[in-house]
């Protein structure tokens, strides 16, 4: 199954200067991604602009992919790389609901999701994956990964190319005590479901305005007891 | 790249002997695909500048008379962006093992989440728990398989078992060190000379907390790459606790608070009729 990506150099003369590859096996497509956990809700957004160098491919293209009821994985980065994570994902979903005769809870799907981003360690998955969902006990939660599978819950994060303007928006906005801290403090947001959409929209319409990869369009998920239901809203298309 | 070896049916007990029988029992190390290209290390390094894993770190652990105190900072960071203030880089291997994270934030998590792993097949195999040096050696013969491809951790095994408290410094190297005092990142020169200047063999464990508390806040006061949360956690004969977290912020103006300025009486307003 392995084909060769990079022509073989034999090297008959000595080494001069560091040739560039003729051909990357990766690419990046830009995009930003959203999440906020909730007491019960959690917020997924992400845009749905693909774009290749200094070209958009589409715009209208969803990052975002549900995997089981409870998650919702929203991935910016290479795009076939996520197409390919995810549909890796379902698979192995499919054989735990086989098995278990249940869905994965979305816990559960966070650490499946940092064990396959870990296996292709040597040859990563060239993705920023955020993952949101409902907990066990019905709360909402977000686990941010880098490319390489490190993973953490937190109340909210972004990723992707638009990450380093919306993040810090996030943080005057949503920074509770930390986790770590001893005595222990919550760290869902008091926000309502309905604030946290009209601030994720607020974020993206601000990194539209400064990320040339974040626009066209911004899509929010929102999952709660009640089931998980979409919006879209329009973004800056320049 | 999908392992359908699960769905081999479990009846016939002698396939499931031959067909990497200690894969489903998890005692074998994973299996890495890897990229067919000419330069593996010239990739490996485009790579990881490319992906920006997550590094950067203080962490340190001592031996004292009364167990052994470890303790980190919470920063993560992505080139120069802070990816995270709030990483668990202490991380809880089994009730009387802890490991450190330093390095790479993914294979400190991979691996040591494989190390907890393995340490319960042994107590499982062997009926009775793994020791300190035992749990150290399984995750240095691990990397040192790994040599030479670019793993990055700089990790402490550190726990209590029958002969008393443990401390090793494992590294991707492949390396294993036994010691009573380590520091491992970037901010760990600064960790050493506090903790180094403060160090008692015979001090009380609140001291101790408090000399592995103040050895992190002042490493993340100097060190960029260093911050958020200095975590302290106390290994003794009944298991780990941990001690105490603290915002660095607040502790550097609980050590250095800031004196009242004198100020001088402000004028009324008049009010004019």
């Amino acid at each position: 199954m392995s084909m060769v990506f990079a022509p073989c150099l034999t090297e008959t003369t000595a080494p001069t200067t560091h040739a560039q590859p003729a051909w990357s096996p990766y690419d990046n497509n830009g995009g930003t991604c959203v999440a906020i956990a909730g007491e019960d809700y959690c917020v997924i957004a992400a845009d749905t602009r693909m774009s290749t160098g200094f070209s958009i491919l589409i715009r209208n293209y969803s990052k975002i992919h549900q995997i089981t009821e409870k998650s919702v994985l929203a991935s910016s980065g290479f795009q076939a790389d996520i197409r390919a994570l995810q549909k890796n994902l379902d698979a192995r979903h499919q054989i735990y609901q086989h098995q278990h005769n249940k869905q994965m809870s979305c816990p559960a799907m966070a650490q499946l999701l940092s064990n396959t981003l870990y296996y292709k360690r040597f040859f990563p998955y060239y993705a920023f994956n955020v993952l949101g969902g409902l907990d066990n006990e019905g709360r909402g939660c977000v686990y941010s990964y880098d490319a390489v599978g490190s993973y953490e819950r937190s109340g909210y994060s972004s990723q992707g190319t638009g990450m380093q303007l919306i993040m810090p928006v996030l943080d005057n906005q949503l920074k509770s005590a930390s986790p770590l801290v001893l005595p222990l403090q919550k760290s869902t947001t008091p926000l309502s479901e309905f604030e946290a959409v009209d601030l994720v929209k607020d974020t993206f319409a601000s990194a539209a305005e400064r990320d040339i990869y974040t626009g066209d369009a911004v899509e929010i998920v929102i999952i709660n007891r009640e089931g998980v239901r979409r919006e879209l809203m329009d973004l800056k298309r320049d | 790249m999908l392992d359908l070896r699960v769905l081999e049916p479990c009846s016939l007990q002698s396939s499931l002997a031959a067909c990497a029988d200690s894969q489903v029992l998890g005692t074998a190390p994973p299996t890495f695909k890897l990229p067919a290209v000419a330069d593996l290390d010239g990739f490996q390094k485009a790579a990881v500048q490319m992906v920006k894993p997550a590094k950067g770190t203080t962490t340190l652990a001592f031996v004292f008379k009364h167990g052994v105190i470890v303790a980190a900072d919470s920063r993560a960071s992505m080139g120069n962006y802070i990816s995270s203030q709030t990483v668990k880089k202490i991380l809880e291997i089994n009730r009387y093992l802890l490991g450190t994270m330093a390095g790479g934030a993914a294979d400190c998590q991979f691996w040591q989440r494989n190390l907890g792993t393995r340490c319960r097949l042994h107590e499982l195999a062997n009926k009775r728990r793994i020791s300190v040096a035992g749990a150290s050696k399984l995750l240095a013969n691990t990397l040192y398989s790994y040599r030479g491809m670019g793993l990055s951790m700089g990790t402490m095994i550190a726990g209590w078992d029958e002969s008393g408290p443990g401390l090793y410094y494992v590294d991707s190297e492949g390396g294993r060190v036994e010691g009573k005092r380590f520091s491992v990142g970037s901010g760990s020169t600064y960790a050493y000379g506090v903790l180094d200047t403060g160090f008692r063999f015979d001090m009380t464990v609140d001291e101790a907390v408090e000399l592995a508390r103040r050895a992190i806040y002042h490493a993340t006061f100097r060190d960029g790459a260093s911050g958020g949360v200095a975590s302290v956690y106390y290994v003794g004969p009944q298991g780990f606790k941990k001690m105490s977290g603290d915002d660095v912020g607040e502790l550097h103006y609980k050590y250095y608070p800031v004196p009242e300025a004198t100020v001088e009486a402000e004028m009324e307003d008049v009010t004019t009729s």
